[in-house]
């Protein structure tokens, strides 16, 4: 049995999206700044794209620029802030322990370039709280930058609250949505976000395409120069069957929100269920503030690499934040942000899924994955110091 | 990152897993700080390593390092034991992704830190050119 539990790294194409997306490359392939009839075609599809995504997160079609995905949108989003705050001496930034690297890397430069940047702690359950922001906002506080869910625990954030407070000190607030966005509700209107970066392909759409949004009125800094594309905000022949795909993939996961929310949660839940019966295995992450697909435990003694590989073998696909896949020595910045040390955080084990995965799949996962676990165990001496102790 | 068939080969059917009691060395190398720790058992008669036996936390390429080290210096005299070279236990495997290269400076130092332990064991002197040179302590490799 084959099963794909690495939805939060990206996940399949939707027929529908798919669908979408073909006669792009072969009827409608023009360009759409192109004057004749094939490029106007294209440029139709770019505007009701366009139109889609807005209606969708509650924005105005003006207020998206398209991207080639999240991390280009978190960097410009920063950027912009920046600049907008370096103008008026505030050089102040407010955001997370456990942002994705698109977001912490381009503030690492920020700071490099003079930036001051509070990294708020986001505790055991893997929430930052709302009192910290409040606390950590400055007069000189150029942007508040919080993950709507996060990319490895799934913790959903307080990001209608931190609007809200951001709208009312007057400071400029973005979320990096990739992980929410078709999964929960999105209003940026009613959640008061200035700037919201999301990503096509983690509800099912195409790889490559994203959305920068950004309120109307506030001065974007382009970061891609060239051509008048995006209203010379974003630079490049728009990738319109990417975009395309991108529009109809949202379009069916809002759609499909409200039955795929709890079915998701379900297969989660008892997933999770199953996992903890195991011995030494902990949840990472609040338990109910949580994306519906996400299931995040640190299996206790061993490492992570080796236990993807055995589950690879037997045909399940998920990911870790051990050191061994991210090509560092160091395990996951999220999880040793949560407090984990460093063994537990090595033996982490993500399974995110998706409205594909089945009931009978979860079966399989929960019957595959305790004898590779004891199987690990009897070859590890973490595992058998901490029985010794014990 | 790919591995190699033989990499999966030992990581999927490790050699000599397990733990030897009384042995005659034991060393222990690598940190929970960068996810990977190997301990390495030696039964030694008349200089002759006549049964070696190893546990692993780790990834994919340290239980393969470990399992192909275990072959590579079982029936072996101390001193063929201690020419072991991480460069040999990488060739053995057909290769290791470059990321991947410290999991066989791992079993290296495991080898020699088991030898180590042996040679204090007798109270005996290891040759200083033997000794283990980083203990595989990770923490200096970062």
């Amino acid at each position: 049995m084959n099963v794909y539990a690495d939805n939060a790294a990206t996940t399949r194409v939707s027929k529908a999206a798919l669908d979408s997306m073909l006669p792009c490359f072969t009827e409608t392939y023009g360009n759409a700044s192109s004057p004749h009839h094939i490029g106007q075609e294209a440029a139709k599809l770019l505007i009701a794209s366009r139109k889609t995504i807005a209606d969708l997160i509650g924005a105005e079609p003006s207020e998206i620029i398209f991207t080639s995905g999240g991390s280009e949108a978190d960097n410009q989003a920063l950027v912009t802030a920046a600049n907008l705050g370096a103008k008026k001496g505030k050089k102040h930034i407010i955001s997370t322990k456990f942002e994705h690297h698109a977001i912490l890397h381009t503030l690492n430069k920020l700071e490099k370039e003079g930036f001051e940047v509070t990294y708020l702690d986001v505790y055991e359950n893997g929430v930052v709280r709302l009192e910290d922001v409040e606390k950590a906002i400055r007069p000189d506080t150029a942007l508040v930058t919080v993950m709507y869910a996060n990319n490895e625990i799934g913790t959903i954030q307080p990001i209608t609250e931190i609007g809200a407070l951001c709208k009312e000190k007057g400071v400029l607030f973005h979320t990096d949505a990739v992980q929410a966005a078709g999964h929960l509700p999105i209003n940026v209107k009613e959640q008061n976000i200035d700037m919201l970066s999301l990503s096509a392909h983690k509800f099912h759409g195409p790889k490559g395409a994203g959305v920068f949004f950004v309120r109307r009125g506030i001065p974007i800094s382009a970061i891609i120069e060239g051509g008048a594309q995006e209203r010379g905000k974003r630079a490049g022949t728009e990738n319109i069957p990417a975009i395309v795909g991108m529009a109809a993939a949202l379009q069916e996961a809002c759609d499909n929100m409200a039955v795929n929310m709890p079915k998701v949660q379900a297969l989660r839940d008892k997933l999770i269920d199953g996992l903890l019966k195991m011995d030494e295995v902990i949840l990472n992450g609040d338990r109910e503030n949580r994306l519906p697909g996400n299931v995040n435990v640190s299996v206790k003694g061993i490492e992570g690499e080796s236990l993807l590989m055995m589950l690879d073998i037997q045909g399940i696909c998920a990911s870790s934040g051990s050191a061994c896949t991210s090509g560092s020595l160091d395990p996951s910045h999220v999880l040793l942000a949560i407090g984990l040390i460093h063994e537990v955080a090595h033996g982490s084990l993500r399974l995110s899924l998706s409205e594909y995965n089945t009931e009978e799949e979860i079966d399989y996962i929960l019957e595959k994955l305790p004898p590779i676990v004891e199987r690990l165990r009897s070859m590890s001496p973490v595992w058998k110091r901490m029985k010794e102790v014990k | 990152m790919l591995y190699s068939e033989k990499v999966m080969d030992h990581f999927t059917n490790p050699r000599n897993v397990g733990e030897i009691e009384n042995a005659d060395g034991v060393g222990e190398v690598g940190n929970a700080k960068c996810g990977d720790i190997m301990k390495i058992f030696l039964k030694i008669d008349d200089g002759i390593i006549t049964d070696v036996k190893f546990n692993t936390f780790g990834c994919g390429a340290a239980i393969a390092t470990s399992s192909i080290a275990t072959e590579m210096i079982m029936g072996k005299s101390i001193d063929e034991a201690l020419k072991l070279t991480n460069k040999a236990v990488a060739e053995a495997l057909d290769g290791l992704p470059p990321v991947k290269m410290h999991c066989s400076v791992l079993a290296e130092e495991g080898v020699r830190m088991a030898l180590l332990d042996y040679y204090t064991k007798r109270g005996e002197e290891m040759p200083e050119e033997c000794r283990p040179k980083c203990g595989g302590d990770c923490s200096e490799c970062e």
